[in-house]
């Protein structure tokens, strides 16, 4: 066994974690960084932090990840890391010619009380900002939170520093997406297009992440939100924000700074949340609902009630990020699956709150926990008391499904050992098809890799 | 496609392109980076930039203290249940992405690689101090995994706060009665990995080698050090030990357990691979006990024959040497059938490579057997006795980022027992005959006229290097690897070897030809340009209309 040591016996730990369901805050910064065009992330603490990164977002996209770091030593963290944070500047600038850095800070340099605002100040005054070239910067303590609350950090800094109001409105809307996959980015605006609604998306790591081979590497790729698009969404007529944890409180600073009102949703992960989002779209673009988007709900229907008897009943245990654990669980409900474990390392007192609004009077049937010491160890724990037929999660989940034989579905961050959510959607109905193939398939290979001969199916 | 530039006539003098990659840097960035890039003469002594502080903002391909503490040295051990002490993150990153492979010795041996176990450190804890918390992890991991020993890391907020992880794990060790010990691995602690492997040797040198005096077992007895089993490794060289008859005592750390590290000072000789990231324990372990070390290479089978051979010449055994000798012919032999159909294919083709601290030039052996020329080369966290030869340690200015990592004072052993003054007196006989101990020549000399050598590159470093030299090949490791494949050039990773390998020992050399086959080859690469790229365009329009 590959997690021999872990058995069903349960202690009340306070101090420990073992094998974690979330990572920390600026792997989050620096992936809703990259959604920008032309902008260069930089990690101002240790090179540790910034190596660590680039190579979690490597493996997972298996795509170049460029980022700087402002290499703290022993010095910096006594001294402060101005000195290394202005040099950082001027090496970027001078060598890689971004449109825009976008710092985020470390657990080490927040311990130290490096103020970020102060030394990005010193650094316009010194004049070590070209003219019509951008620093933004994102407190990002790794002690508080996860990496979605980094991602949600960075998403707000860039919307706060770019975004403006004019007198004209425009006649667009924003999404603000949660962290979810360049394919999933392009399916967003795939659904916008088929709606006839104009939008702008921020992140949007599309064509950043997903880089076609050329036999030219480029530093800042073809995609990403453009400036004039951020500068933009302070005049769209709403904004549509898409994953709660990840994105509230960048379309609460907009609707602040720019009067832009906005309604929050679920990532459309699933059927209802799918149904949400569009209806949320189509008032915000005041447009109705196309035959296209409807033929696609049909379809997903079709496959749902066509295959419905392999979910029915079936155990599911689950672990991940909130805003993609909420949607999914709600559509495992839906299709009359049984979501038995919930595990979410990011920490966040409306966890709860949400899982009861979602499970009704069915909450009974799942054991959930979120933040310290939610971790997948919890969870195969759990599996070791009363086992479950799926399990999904990223690719550390492979070890324990491996070890109980229960089929696994990979989705989240980090997915290192299987490619395809690079390339395919997860969102919309469109998504939500390609969720239950993949759940298909993996509890259909199970069933012919398991059953006896006399039992075995040709066609199920 | 790229066009391919022509070596045949030698390698092009350098200082062009240096000129070119420095220009686009400021000043007295220039003046610096100038130091760490040297046009290599292989006869003359040349001295390079090395182990000095990355320029922030540069873009560089280093990591930081801890990884080349918690990550390099101690994560290929299985049976240290390892407690990083930190925000989440560090523990995360650091969860089986190194590749460190372990057979445990039974079904239910403790093998705790799987697991990653952190403080998960949050605000409150970095303001009133993470001490508590981390006693209380200790205290549930001997609960729940009844480890013999537990490892505690320091990340870079605990060193700032000042926990005090040493304090605690004395503590610790003495209320558990089971080994537990610290590591100060903060991040920012030296200039790049290579700090934290300092660090790790002397924890481990101090807590935990030379705690059991076991009786010798074997008649030939020795430690592998530096070889941490990325992708197999270590199985293919245990395997040539065992069939040799030579004890492999302990391996630090590939495929190692806690247990070897205790009696690894009952070894006769040290065999260093990873120069760079294990050379402390080997002096240390000759000035207290007395026991040799020498420089050995496993990465290609002529480096294999030459170091087995070279064992066996210590040892002086009659039979020894014959079976020594038996089994590199037969394994050559098979290496050589591979070789013979794979060598025509790759012959003459280009390779650059910047990794590691030995990795960049151990490997230049496999490349010289294939017929594969390296144009240039540099390391990621290396010193420059690593470029140079370990006879410039002497004269390496020591800077304020070394004084930082504690040098420990080492005497002999007080138990005259242990103390091996017949292997001191071996050594010194041997050494009359020519035997080389205690040496490394380094990178350099090995490498041909004008190679470009390169310390810490940059990524525009990377890409202009490419640009001039269209190489065949480059071998780096992840962040670069799709970054250079982009541009059209294959990249194999020399950390984690593509989830490849074993590349070291005969088994290991076969596998590498066979992937430079895979690599260097194949004509995948050719298919980049769409078919209409290279037609004359169609000129006019047509619309069809649905």
């Amino acid at each position: 066994m590959l997690l021999r040591h872990t058995t069903e016996k349960e202690i009340d730990r306070k101090g420990l974690t073992v094998n974690a369901a979330k990572t920390c805050q600026p792997v989050g910064a620096m992936y809703a960084s990259l959604g920008i065009h032309g902008c260069l992330p930089h990690s101002h603490g240790s090179q540790g932090c910034c190596s660590y990164h680039r190579s979690a977002l490597t493996r997972h996209y298996k795509e170049p990840v460029m980022a700087a770091t402002s290499s703290f030593t022993e010095g910096s963290s006594v001294f402060g890391g101005q000195a290394n944070l202005l040099q950082a500047i001027t090496t970027i600038f001078s060598v890689y010619d971004p449109e825009i850095i976008a710092v985020h800070s470390t657990c080490l340099s927040e311990t130290i009380g490096d103020d970020l605002h102060q030394i990005v100040k010193k650094a316009s005054d010194d004049g070590k900002v070209p003219e019509g070239k951008h620093i933004i910067q994102a407190a990002t303590p790794s002690y508080v939170g996860s990496h979605v609350t980094g991602y949600s950090n960075m998403l707000t800094a860039i919307v706060k520093y770019f975004a403006v109001k004019t007198d004209e409105v425009k006649r667009q809307v924003n999404i603000l997406s949660g962290w979810v996959e360049p394919a999933d980015m392009r399916e967003l605006k795939r659904i916008a297009k088929v709606m006839g609604i104009k939008t702008v998306l921020a992140p949007d790591t599309s064509d950043v992440l997903d880089t076609p081979l050329t036999g030219k590497f480029e530093l800042y790729p073809k995609g990403g939100t453009t400036i004039p698009e951020l500068v933009s969404m302070g005049d769209s007529m709403k904004t549509v924000a898409i994953g709660e944890w990840a994105t509230k409180d960048a379309a609460v600073a907009l609707d602040n700074q720019c009067k832009v009102p906005f309604e929050l949703c679920n990532l459309p992960i699933g059927l209802r949340a799918t149904d949400r989002f569009i209806s949320a779209l189509a008032k915000a673009g005041a447009v109705s609902v196309p035959a296209e988007i409807e033929r696609e709900r049909g379809r997903l229907m079709d496959l749902i009630t066509d295959m419905h008897q392999y979910f029915y009943g079936k155990r599911v245990a689950l672990y991940g990020d909130p805003d993609q654990l909420f949607p999914l669980c709600e559509f495992l409900l839906d299709i009359d699956m049984v979501p038995a474990y919930v595990i979410s390392g990011t920490p966040g007192k409306s966890f709860s709150k949400r899982m009861e609004a979602i499970f009704g009077d069915k909450i009974d049937q799942v054991k959930f926990k979120n933040g310290a010491q939610a971790d997948t160890f919890q969870l195969h724990q759990w599996i070791k008391q009363e086992g479950v037929d799926l399990l999904i999660g990223n690719t550390y989940g492979k070890y324990i499904a491996r070890d109980e034989k229960i089929p696994f579905v990979r989705f989240g961050f980090p997915t290192m050992d299987r490619i395809g959510h690079q390339y395919f959607s997860t969102i919309g109905y469109m998504g939500a098809i390609r969720i239950l193939e993949k759940i298909l398939d993996s509890i259909m290979q199970y069933q012919d890799e398991t059953s006896t001969e006399e039992k075995f199916e040709l066609v199920m | 496609m790229v066009k391919k530039k022509d070596y045949t006539a030698g390698l092009p003098d350098p200082s062009e392109i240096i000129s070119e990659i420095t220009k686009q840097y400021p000043g007295k960035i220039a003046k610096k980076r100038k130091k760490a890039m040297v046009s290599n003469v292989p006869e003359e002594d040349q001295e390079i930039q090395a182990n000095v502080r990355t320029v922030p903002g540069i873009i560089t391909q280093r990591g930081c203290t801890y990884a080349g503490c918690r990550g390099v040295v101690l994560g290929p051990t299985r049976d240290i249940l390892q407690i990083v002490h930190g925000p989440i993150g560090c523990s995360f990153y650091a969860w089986l992405t190194r590749r460190n492979q372990t057979k445990p010795e039974t079904e239910t041996s403790e093998n705790f690689i799987p697991y990653a176990f952190s403080t998960d450190m949050q605000d409150e804890n970095i303001v009133f101090g993470g001490e508590k918390k981390l006693k209380q992890a200790i205290r549930e991991a001997f609960e729940l995994f009844s480890p013999k020993a537990i490892a505690v890391f320091s990340t870079c907020p605990v060193g700032l706060i000042g926990d005090d992880v040493h304090a605690v794990s004395r503590e610790m060790k003495e209320e558990l009665g089971i080994n537990v010990f610290g590591f100060s691995c903060e991040g920012y602690r030296g200039v790049s990995q290579s700090a934290g492997h300092h660090i790790a040797n002397n924890q481990i040198f101090k807590h935990v080698l030379g705690n059991t005096d076991r009786e010798r077992t074997g008649k030939f007895q020795i430690n592998l050090l530096g070889e941490y089993n990325i992708g197999g490794d270590a199985f293919e060289l245990e395997r040539l030990f065992e069939e040799a008859g030579i004890e492999l005592l302990s391996t630090f750390s590939g495929n190692s357990s806690y247990d070897s590290f205790e009696y690894a000072h009952t070894a006769d000789l040290n065999i260093v691979m990873c120069h760079r990231s294990i050379n402390y324990i080997a002096e240390m372990m000759e000035l207290k006990y007395g026991i040799p070390w020498i420089k050995g290479n496993f990465i290609g089978a002529g480096s294999t024959t030459k170091t087995l051979k070279k064992i066996a010449e210590f040892f002086d055994d009659a039979e020894l040497t014959k079976k020594v000798a038996e089994i590199c012919a037969r394994e050559e032999a098979k290496v050589e059938a591979v070789k013979a159909s794979i060598k025509p294919k790759v012959e003459g083709k280009t390779a650059m490579m910047f990794v590691g601290g030995s990795r960049a030039h151990h490997y230049q052996d496999l490349f010289e057997e294939l017929g594969i020329k390296v144009l240039s080369a540099g390391y990621e966290f290396a010193h420059r006795d690593d470029y140079e030869g370990r006879h410039v340690i002497p004269n390496i200015k020591i800077d304020a980022d070394t004084r930082n990592i504690e040098e420990l004072s080492v005497s002999k052993t007080e138990n005259e027992a242990l103390w091996r003054q017949d292997l001191v007196e071996k050594k010194a006989e041997l050494e009359k005959k020519g035997y080389e101990f205690s040496s490394y020549e380094g990178m350099m000399p090995q490498m041909e006229k004008n190679a470009l050598v390169i310390d810490d590159i940059s990524h525009w470093e990377t890409e202009k290097l490419i640009e001039f030299y269209k190489p065949d090949l480059f071998c780096a490791g992840i962040k670069e690897k799709y970054v250079v494949q982009k541009g059209g050039v294959p990249l194999k990773q020399l950390h984690s070897y593509d989830y490849g390998g074993p590349y070291a020992g005969f088994e290991g050399a076969i596998n590498f030809y066979k992937e430079m086959e895979r690599m260097l080859a194949t004509n995948v690469w050719k298919l980049v340009d769409a078919p209409w790229k290279s037609e004359p365009e169609i000129v006019g329009s047509m619309t069809i209309n649905a």
